[in-house]
């Protein structure tokens, strides 16, 4: 098993945390994992990755090599495609589609939804507003992780126990919101055979844009 | 043993730990900060009364480092590669003293400036310094290195430098740790003239640091951070440090029989290259940061057979990577396909509600006006204020240089001379420019954008916060022209004002602009209600 996935999103988004409960479920798997982060000032509000590698070998690279990545998972639409020559010939994006609009130049969501479906398999998450209906924007992040949990080389099991953990010391409230607000994300992709679910995805995306 | 989930820096932390140090000391700085956060936030620094506070500067943390080693424990110093800059007069004399406890110097390297000026390599300061570098190329291996440099420290009596880069600082994975030593007895250096570097005793120790050169090597050779990957293959790789991962990726991914000498001990293992070069027909050096070890290599007349960062065959700048070196070992990939155009560029910005933001707002309304509106700059999130829509400063040095250029600037007559530092970029460095300009009666105004933190790496204690107007005071800036400021829109007419004011006066002049920084304040805010919802349990 060897999963590369490339994390990306904007400065405070907190892509970390998703990556924590990715890194605690595969350490717990006992597998090897290499999860390299963004620090420092530079990167405030700006694009931010995090290269994340998975798997029961030698990990040695700390970066994820071009076209080698088998996941995109993206809190944000436009910072998707700023990866794409990481992404394999097989690999899978998904993104949320709540664009991030500090900069003058956004270009057209439409246009940026349009490269995704271009670029590669893809689910686009309608996240923002699913996290809403769940309780709290705060947990978009666990709706995209659960999107792309199938694409992770993870058990949903284990990814559950891990968000119980990290949540933990913020109550029971909280880790439950986090828990529902993963399995709607993850039923996104279920339904159907995984992408598939690209299409379900996409209508409420076209309603949104 | 259980897996422990950490950055290579807070490995760095673990280690220092369990090999017993008594104190660590540093200024916060990318990549090099997370090493003291996790000693400062683990149980067994409360525990063990391990001293953890950050120091003012990098100077003053590596001698009192110096200074915890001299009474017998161990010591560790952490910074960023430009703070050995700042500490380089106490990191050369160290290696002429030696050291008592066992003394560990982590610099953390940033090659492709991720978050720095310059790309400097810290390797080159060992090797000036005659003291031994250990670069560990796993997080793992952060660990136990750190742990046995201590021992190597004590045995041979003098300061270690570990040598770590950006990527291997802030790349969390599974480690191993060791059960814990305990801390050394107080046992402070006997012999009176090691420490006194009087030329006299400085001619004796440095002789014997000239003479523990052969002992250095000789560890070296025998190291097993130094060993041989054998492959078959006539051309081989000589991997430094970080830069082994890349090489091993690649010859898994593409199933190479290259053999590989791995280096991360220093001095170079001269035997050990010597005899790996002649067995090759051709050499890649792969090194992270300067090409130190290949120029050695080469040697002055150059080798045809050598390769790597002088001759092209890699990039002589910025963070080696997998694709790099495949492409240096002539493995054609299919290229990648270019980022589209759709996708815009998304710079860092201050965060919303930031009180830089309101301080630029006023010291542009004061500065666009002036025939010579350049402003000089420091290190801090205020740097931002480089960019659009601020456009506001024209300098950025090193810390402190915003205060002594804008000094040097006005004495060569350029009027007004404005300065802008942070709050604790001031103590770390910007006092000392201070009282050089009013010893020479300058006309400099110095703006402080006091945020209470160190706000740029993550919010660590500022070593003067809530006394900057006494230290002003003290040093001798007239009392009524040290002016405190709250950068917020409702104060912008005023602060336009006194700024005026201030850049008027024909002497030197402080400006505090006063705000706590809005992310420190939030943190503040979460964690109380954190404590209250839940005042047993601290977060992990
Ligand atoms: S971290 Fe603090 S000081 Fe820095 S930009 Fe944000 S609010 Fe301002």
């Amino acid at each position: 098993m060897k999963k590369n996935i490339l994390l990306a999103g904007v400065g405070g988004q907190g892509i970390l945390s998703i990556a924590a409960v990715m890194d605690l479920a595969a350490i717990e798997s006992g597998l090897q994992i290499k999860q390299a982060e963004v620090h420092g000032m530079s990167q405030r509000g700006g694009a931010v990755q995090s290269h994340l590698r998975i798997s029961d070998a030698t990990i040695y690279s700390d970066l994820i090599p071009e076209r080698e990545a088998h996941l995109i998972l993206s809190v944000e639409p436009m910072e998707a495609l700023r990866y794409l020559p990481w992404l394999a010939e097989d690999g899978v994006i998904v993104s949320s589609i709540d664009p991030v609009r500090n900069i003058p130049d956004y270009p057209d969501m439409e246009k940026i939804a349009e490269a995704i479906r271009k670029a590669a398999p893809h689910i686009l998450v309608n996240a923002e507003a699913l996290a809403l209906q769940a309780g709290s924007s705060r947990m978009a992040n666990m709706i995209v992780l659960g999107a792309a949990s199938p694409w992770t080389g993870l058990e949903p099991g284990a990814l559950e126990k891990a968000v119980r953990t990290l949540f933990g010391p913020k109550g029971c409230e909280i880790v439950d919101m986090n828990i529902a607000a993963f399995r709607t994300g993850r039923g996104l992709s279920e339904k159907g055979s995984g992408l598939k679910a690209a299409a379900t995805a996409k209508t409420t995306e076209r309603q949104r844009v | 043993m259980r897996n422990h989930l950490l950055l290579g820096a807070e490995a760095i932390g673990a280690a220092a730990l369990d090999a017993g140090i008594s104190g660590v000391y540093a200024y916060p700085g990318t990549p090099s900060t997370e090493i003291t956060e996790f000693i400062q936030r683990s149980p067994e620094t409360v525990h063990n009364a391990v001293r953890s506070s950050w120091s003012a500067n990098e100077k003053t943390a590596l001698e009192a480092a110096l200074g915890m080693s001299f009474a017998g424990k161990r010591s560790l110093c952490c910074m960023k590669h430009v703070g050995l800059n700042v500490a380089a007069d106490a990191f050369i004399n160290a290696a002429i003293t030696g050291v008592n406890g066992g003394l560990v110097i982590a610099v953390a390297d940033d090659p492709s400036m991720h978050s720095s000026q310059n790309e400097q390599d810290s390797r080159i300061y060992g090797k000036f310094a005659m003291i031994p570098v250990l670069e560990p190329a796993t997080q793992q291996e952060l660990y136990d290195t750190t742990v046995e440099a201590f021992a190597l420290s004590e045995e041979l009596r003098l300061p270690v430098l570990l040598r770590l880069t950006t990527r291997l600082s802030h790349s969390r994975c599974g480690i191993r740790r060791l059960s814990a030593r305990k801390q050394n007895e107080l046992q402070p250096e006997s012999d009176p003239k090691r420490f006194v570097l009087i030329p006299s005793n400085a001619r004796r120790q440095y002789d014997k640091l000239l003479d523990l050169q052969p002992e250095l090597a000789a560890r070296s050779e025998s190291s097993h951070l130094n060993r041989l990957i054998e492959g078959a293959e006539k051309s081989g790789i000589v991997a430094f440090g970080v830069a082994f991962n890349y090489v091993m990726e690649v010859i898994q991914a593409h199933g190479l029989s290259k053999p590989v000498l791995r280096i991360g001990q220093y001095p170079l293992p001269e035997k050990m290259l010597r005899r790996f070069i002649e067995t090759c027909e051709t050499v890649l050096v792969a090194e992270d940061g300067y090409p130190v070890a290949e120029e050695y290599i080469r040697g002055l007349a150059g080798n045809p057979k050598v390769h790597g960062r002088l001759d092209g065959a890699l990039p002589r700048s910025g963070e080696l990577n997998a694709d790099l070196i495949a492409e240096a070992l002539g493995i054609r990939r299919e290229k990648a396909p270019e980022v589209l155009s759709i996708v815009a560029d998304r710079p860092p910005e201050l965060c919303k509600g930031c009180g830089h933001r309101d301080m630029f707002e006023a010291i542009s309304a004061v500065m666009n006006n002036q025939a010579n509106h350049q402003v000089f700059s420091d290190i801090g999130c205020y740097t931002l204020g480089a960019l659009p829509p601020f456009n506001a400063i024209h300098s950025c040095v090193d810390m402190g240089a915003a205060v002594t250029m804008a000094k040097g600037a006005a004495d060569a007559g350029m009027t007004p001379a404005v300065a802008v530092i942070g709050d604790s970029t001031f103590t770390h460095s910007g006092i000392t420019g201070l009282l050089d300009a009013v010893n020479d009666r300058n006309a400099v105004t110095v703006i402080i954008a006091d945020n209470t933190t160190t706000a740029m790496t993550g919010g660590q204690a500022s070593a003067a916060t809530g006394r900057l107007q006494h230290i002003c005071e003290g040093i001798g800036v007239e009392k009524e022209h040290i002016r405190t400021l709250v950068p917020l829109k409702k104060n912008l007419e005023h602060n336009i004002t006194v700024l005026r004011e201030e850049i008027a006066h024909e002497g030197v002049s402080v400006v505090i602009f006063l705000r706590e920084c809005v992310e420190i304040a939030q943190r503040r805010l979460r964690s109380a209600k954190q404590q209250k919802r839940n005042p047993v349990k601290t977060a992990s």
